[in-house]
């Protein structure tokens, strides 16, 4: 019972998180929340097969992903129309499918090298399908996409996914059995010569794996992800356009990915719930989210180039051998300065929004629970006070955060000698 | 039909000209530093509002001066506070850096000028056509810019083939290390061509943003054009950019008259082709609007078939 527990507890944890989490946060909108965030995981996820352990960095990833929902989405019309005997809950196979098709003719065209030639074909691919999905109305819908019903009768769970609910829950379900399958691809011979690739593609093939035909591989599986997560947006929205396709949307899963950080699996997963929920919540607060976004972006790949789960990661010997305790001090002086100069930061980006954005800059602006007149010389000096201020005690207080952290390598090491 | 060539050759030209600032600083960037600037173009927004915000204020001739070196400034300082400490993490991290500062810098366009274009006029002196021809008239302004590109074209290849400078550049492209060794400041001349670069982008927007159009999505439109011209050039060589920025210009320019599709081709060769189903726009699409993929469709094809370029040495 322990081993079994040891062995499968998190994904027992996963399916039960899944199943209370709507419950709990029961309003339309953060259920609308998870079904989003359930797509993006999986959608992040196959992009980490590329670049997390294929090393193919894609700007074109939402191909797959867009041409994947297209397809679901004629299917789903077919199906509403009785044309075609598929059940509605296995739509994302018919988007997964449409991935294949695409990854494996894109795959194979695009893989001869890895690096700067895929990463420029990628993004060449992903400029030539945005661009020719406004050429092709009759399959893309042009400016105003192609809708759908998905609520029809041939069902075999007997749910019409007349409620957001409902859809959640197959979102769930495809969202945990595409999950780990992922994972269990990790495990496959394919997942490690993928890695061996990556490492050492020469090396990969003088033991006798053709790199090409590694990364199509991995690429095409990839692809049938990305599609099924296009297959489960197609039931979600109802509606699917051009822009889904495009480069915002390549742009947007490698964000997740990296800020994820694409060295653990879970590090997508991570990534995709974050930035799901700041794409929600913050596109509401402020007309700047998209700046913070960037912001963020540059960053962890300044500071934390192995993104969130690189950052848990690092602390796992630490919590093990229970001195975060030396850590967290340090840790909490650090916070303050970043607080400050995020603030700072914070107040000259509004500011300037308000003045570029609003109907009349004279009217006062309101921040957090303030009220005051955009042109103030107090508000702009306040800000580039508390940046620069902030900046200073942060290289103070980052000096501090080395000391424990050597501190705390020098226990560590001395404890395995020991 | 003899007016139609003769302009569109002129404005390819134009354009031709216009692309090859920017990739030439882009294609000397990625052939010293292995990095493929994703932030290029974004240089090249910065020089067109940079060039905006200054003539509204003083005028158009201190802005020509002015926002080019203000730009590089900007980039050379992008490159030693940003990229270099980037470098340890390796080439993925690097390009991820310049894509976001891309982003970053398209926001802060939005942040300061507003999300819809500026109204950045031609200057009054240049405000006149300079010849008619078959009753069209060229103007003055296109003419000026033309002569700008094609003095800078002479300027950079007189500073990489005759001075000292040039020839410490050139044996870095291939041979950073034994620069490095033979007490040359290499660093140094990384963050001196990323500057350059980066003035010469800056540069190519004071002028075509007026040319163009001077909006926050001009760095997105023009940025993955820049790419195909070094990829179809050939990665680290001057020549192959110069030659590709013309052929893809003119491409573009002359796609935009020619209003045949497929399957007035296949009517050509007697087939005609009544074909219906999802894919039908297909035949129908007319040369004149595929303008926008041809360059996507060059550059892929180019990649896998000759992945040197027409004129590079080395495979990115």
């Amino acid at each position: 019972m322990i081993i079994f527990l040891k062995k499968f507890g998190i994904w027992l944890a996963a399916v039960l998180i899944c199943v209370v989490l709507p419950l709990i946060f029961r309003s339309g909108f953060s259920i609308s929340l998870l079904s989003q965030m359930g797509i993006a995981i999986i959608f992040a996820l196959s992009y980490n097969m590329l670049l997390g352990q294929g090393g193919m960095l894609s700007f074109g990833h939402a191909v797959y992903y867009g041409l994947g929902g297209f397809l679901a989405m004629h299917a789903l019309n077919r199906i509403g129309a009785g044309t075609l005997p598929i059940p509605i809950e296995l739509l994302p196979l018919v988007g997964g499918v449409a991935g294949v098709l695409a990854g494996l003719v894109f795959g194979w065209l695009s893989t001869a090298r890895a690096s700067t030639t895929f990463a420029l074909i990628s993004l060449g691919i992903g400029e030539l399908i945005a661009a020719s999905a406004l050429m092709l109305p009759s399959f893309f819908g042009g400016e105003q996409g192609i809708i759908g019903d998905r609520v029809v009768k041939l069902t075999i769970t007997g749910f019409r996914f007349g409620k957001q609910i409902e859809v959640y829950y197959l979102i769930a379900v495809w969202m945990l059995i595409c999950v780990a399958l992922m994972y269990l691809l990790t495990q496959t011979p394919l997942g490690r010569v993928a890695n061996a690739v990556r490492d050492n593609p020469e090396r990969a093939a003088f033991i006798g794996y053709a790199p090409r035909t590694v990364r199509t591989l991995q690429f095409t599986l990839a692809a049938f992800f990305a599609g099924a997560a296009g297959g489960l947006f197609a039931i979600n929205y109802e509606i699917i356009t051009a822009e889904t396709v495009g480069a915002q949307a390549s742009g947007s899963v490698l964000m997740m990915t990296y800020i994820g950080g694409v060295g653990h699996f879970f590090g997508p997963i991570l990534g995709a719930i974050l930035i799901t929920f700041m794409q929600l919540s913050l596109a509401g607060v402020t007309h700047a989210w998209l700046l913070y976004f960037g912001l963020l972006f540059v960053g962890m790949v300044m500071w934390a180039p192995n993104g969130l789960s690189g950052i848990i990661m690092v602390h796992e010997p630490v919590w093990k051998a229970r001195l975060m305790k030396r850590l967290l001090p340090a840790y909490g002086l650090i916070a303050l300065p970043c607080l400050i100069m995020f603030l700072g930061a914070m107040i000259l980006i509004e500011i300037n929004y308000h003045l570029s954005l609003s109907i009349n800059p004279e009217n006062p602006m309101h921040l957090l629970g303030i009220t005051f007149r955009a042109q103030s010389p107090v508000a702009w000096g306040l800000s580039l006070v508390m940046m620069v201020a902030g900046f200073f005690f942060f290289r103070k207080a980052r000096s501090v955060v080395q000391e424990r952290w050597s501190e705390v390598s020098q226990t560590l090491k001395g404890g395995l000698t020991r | 039909m003899l007016e139609y060539i003769i302009f569109s050759l002129l404005n390819s030209l134009v354009l031709g000209m216009l692309l090859f600032m920017l990739s030439s600083g882009l294609t000397l960037i990625f052939s010293m530093m292995g990095v493929l600037n994703f932030a290029h173009a974004s240089f090249y927004m910065l020089g067109a509002y940079f060039g905006y915000q200054i003539s509204t204020a003083i005028g158009f001739w201190p802005a020509l001066i002015i926002a080019p070196p203000l730009v590089g400034l900007f980039g050379a300082l992008v490159e030693r506070y940003g990229l270099r400490n980037v470098h340890k993490y390796g080439h993925v991290a690097e390009l991820l850096f310049t894509v976001g500062l891309a982003f970053i810098i398209e926001e802060g366009v939005n942040l300061i000028w507003g999300r819809n274009a500026v109204t950045y006029p031609i200057p009054k002196l240049l405000d006149f056509p300079i010849f008619t021809l078959f009753n069209t008239e060229f103007s003055a302004y296109r003419m000026f810019m033309l002569f700008i590109s094609v003095a800078i074209f002479i300027a950079l290849y007189w500073i990489l083939t005759r001075t000292r400078i040039g020839l410490i550049i050139q044996a870095a492209l291939t041979h950073p290390q034994m620069v490095n060794a033979l007490g040359h400041n290499v660093p140094a001349v990384f963050m001196l061509v990323f500057g350059g670069g980066s003035a010469l982008a800056g540069l190519a927007g004071v002028i075509g943003g007026i040319f163009l159009v001077t909006e926050p999505a001009m760095a997105a439109t023009l940025g993955p054009i820049v790419f195909v011209v070094i990829v179809v050039g050939g990665m680290g060589s001057l020549t192959g950019a110069f030659v590709a920025s013309l052929l893809l210009a003119a491409i573009q320019t002359f796609a935009v008259g020619i209003e045949y599709s497929l399957s007035d081709l296949l009517a050509l060769v007697g087939i005609r082709a009544e074909v219906g189903g999802i894919l039908k726009d297909l035949w129908r699409i007319q040369l004149s609007h595929t303008g926008p993929i041809l360059p996507y469709l060059f550059m892929v094809l180019i990649l896998m078939f000759r992945p040197k370029g027409l004129m590079g040495k080395r495979e990115t």
